[in-house]
């Protein structure tokens, strides 16, 4: 359906002249979900920044294409979600008042059918205007999904994508992450079984290098 | 090697000129230098002073071009000399602030006048110190690199109103000041051409100077810097 | 209009927590007392009030404007605003939350220093209210980018007056001259050549700042 990519050229990342990995090249070119694993410290969380575009890369290149269109980066967030587990929503905001800004900022309509729909699915229709500060850890990260996929964009990024969930969050969780990787690239860096399994093909982050598994790219 | 040499010839000369050649009601020799009413024998200090508030501004130049350097390729060497041209151009800025400091005293009475162009060396060394206390803040490098290069950037387009707009605008006791009534800087008048000879002289070997020390503080930083990471 | 929309949200989330409206009310107040329990009975010349009145300005100043970034970073939500917002546009809500912030801070000094300084008499006010609102810019933009840099760097709350000093002083310096000035009665057409640097300098470290704001923004 949509013919979005994201090319990756040897990637290399030095934080202070400390290498966190060097010449990655991968493409992610059709819709579906694709995992990225690798060791504690390897760089997986580092690498999902950079294709969100949250931190620049020191040598190669991140391009995201809408069919033969590059993405420029001030543009490059209205096409992306992002759900990690250090990612933050405003304390003081009800997950509805979250939800409104967000959408405005972004000069979205506020898809209210669509936004009901989600607060139902994660369970947090009757707390949406509760602020988020008296949110427990599995009900703010149950929000971020809501964050993430409100403005229907073309790619996913999810970072360690059921941390702090319960089994009922994470099946809803897997449910719509297969759903949405009909028309969307989901990626998710984790190192849990069950989230892998679902992948079509997953990326092996280890010793500043990447190793391919499973078919090839 | 011929840079070093050339370097210590110029600077000889130049301190045996600015401090033993004398200076007389009117020059006949080629030694001599003219006298410059109610300067007399203080007139010396133009040979030291200005340089060395020169050789500041160099520093200063070096260290935001480096920075933006830096900006552009994100290559911590580049940080590194723009870090190394800072700490050149705060010793030399100290330098020029005393000495200019205690020649007031004598010639116009008091250590510190707030005349515009003391401001203007005031300020560049609040920038200077500015620029440490925030790099010594941060502790990553790519972070320390790159906020410091955006601040001195920052600091560097408000110099010029400090360096070029105030003195001019505002009264002061240094040549160029809005009440003075000669056109510019002492150097276009009153000075005889051997005078100006050893001003360009020691403006040149104070150039020479920078850069050599420069050279040798940012690749002592960068191979300390790379013995202690022992990486790439 | 982005903008705008993250605007209207700091806004509200300002109104919520009060996380600078508090200090600065509570700044203003402390430095005026102290100026007054300092000088006392004294009489004290019109200059040195005109001069006062910055200083005032520019402490209140130092201590609330670097919320604007510094609130985002420290709950940790500054990887959301990167994720809805492109970096000019961030910019410019918080410039544009920083704008408000300075004039509702300046207005309400300049007028509790004309209430209570007797000797604060301004010949010319239209030539003050110019300067004032260039001023008021020139305050906002500048303490706004540094607001940036602080906002990443380390120790935050010590940092933010030593690196805003030398960068604000030829602004702080101008407007001075220009606040004598119109205590003396000069025309605008007299101070024409400092109300010029004012303009300058907000032109330049406007641009200054939309272009590199990027480079602090991403780390």
């Amino acid at each position: 359906m949509s013919n979005y990519q994201v090319k990756v050229e040897k990637l290399t990342k030095i934080y202070g002249r400390r290498l966190i990995f060097k010449d990655i090249t991968f493409c992610f070119n059709q819709n579906g979900i694709w995992g990225i694993s690798g060791q504690n410290g390897s760089g997986k969380s580092t690498l999902v920044k950079i294709l969100a575009g949250i931190i620049g890369a020191s040598k190669g290149s991140v391009t995201h294409l809408l069919g033969e269109k590059k993405i420029t980066p001030d543009k490059l967030h209205e096409h992306i979600g992002f759900v990690a587990p250090y990612l933050v929503l405003y304390d003081e905001f009800s997950a509805q008042e979250n939800l409104m800004h967000v959408c405005k900022i972004r000069e979205v309509p506020f898809n209210k059918e669509k936004v009901d729909y989600l607060l139902n699915e994660f369970l947090l229709y009757d707390r949406r205007n509760d602020e988020v500060k008296g949110y427990s850890s599995g009900m703010k990260q149950r929000l971020k999904y809501i964050f993430a996929l409100m403005h229907s964009p073309k790619v996913l990024i999810l970072d360690e994508p059921t941390s702090n969930l319960d089994s009922s969050g994470k099946e809803t969780v897997y449910k719509i992450i297969q759903s949405e990787a009909a028309s969307t690239i989901v990626i998710i860096a984790s190192n849990e079984e069950s989230d892998l399994s679902l992948c079509r093909d997953v990326i092996q982050l280890e010793k500043y290098k990447m190793i391919h598994s499973e078919e090839g790219l | 090697m011929v840079w070093k040499s050339i370097l210590f010839l110029l600077m000889a000369f130049v301190i045996i000129a600015g401090i033993s050649f004398p200076i007389v009601e009117h020059p006949a020799l080629w030694y001599q230098f003219p006298i410059i009413p109610g300067l007399e024998e203080k007139a010396k200090i133009i040979f030291f002073h200005v340089p060395t508030s020169w050789l500041t501004v160099i520093a200063f130049l070096t260290s935001t071009i480096y920075s933006v350097q830096y900006l552009r390729k994100k290559d911590l060497d580049d940080d590194a000399k723009a870090y190394a041209a800072a700490q050149i151009g705060i010793i030399f800025c100290i330098l020029a602030t005393v000495t200019g400091s205690i020649w007031a005293k004598f010639n116009w009475g008091s250590f510190w006048n707030w005349d515009p162009r003391e401001t203007s060396i005031f300020m560049l060394l609040l920038i200077y110190g500015a620029f440490f206390a925030l790099r010594s803040a941060i502790e990553v490098e790519e972070k320390k690199a790159s906020l410091s290069a955006v601040y001195s950037i920052i600091a560097f387009v408000t110099v010029p109103f400090f360096i070029f707009i105030m003195p001019r605008i505002m009264t002061g006791l240094h040549p160029g000041s809005a009440n003075d009534t000669n056109a510019g800087p002492v150097v276009n008048f009153k000075m005889n051409s051997n005078m100006l000879l050893v001003f360009f002289l020691s403006l040149a070997a104070f150039t020479i100077l920078f850069f050599w020390m420069w050279r040798l503080n940012y690749k002592s930083i960068i191979y300390k810097d790379k013995l202690t990471k022992k990486l790439v | 209009m982005k903008a705008y929309s993250l605007f209207k949200k700091d806004i509200q989330s300002e109104l919520r927590t009060r996380y600078a409206i508090n200090a600065l009310v509570m700044f203003i107040l402390v430095t005026i007392s102290v100026i007054l329990f300092s000088i006392g009975s004294e009489k004290i010349s019109e200059y040195l009030t005109g001069g006062l009145l910055w200083v005032v300005i520019f402490f209140s100043a130092m201590s609330g404007l670097s919320r604007a970034f510094v609130s985002e970073e420290e709950r940790g939500t500054v990887m959301t605003l990167h994720l809805i917002a492109s970096p000019n546009t961030v910019f410019t809500g918080k410039l544009l939350f920083n704008l408000i912030l300075v004039f509702a801070m300046n207005i309400v000094i300049a007028l509790l220093y004309s209430l209570i300084f007797d000797s604060f008499v301004l010949k010319n006010l239209s030539l003050f209210i110019v300067a004032f609102i260039l001023g008021n810019i020139g305050i906002a933009s500048s303490s706004t980018i540094i607001a940036a840099i602080i906002a990443k760097a380390g120790s935050k709350g010590t940092l933010y007056p030593v690196l805003s000093f030398p960068i604000l002083l030829p602004l702080i310096l101008t407007l001075l001259e220009l606040t004598k000035f119109s205590i003396d009665g000069a025309s605008i057409g007299e101070s024409y050549v400092e109300l010029t640097v004012l303009i300058c300098y907000n032109v330049v470290i406007l641009t200054a700042s939309f272009l590199l704001f990027d480079f602090i923004w991403k780390d």
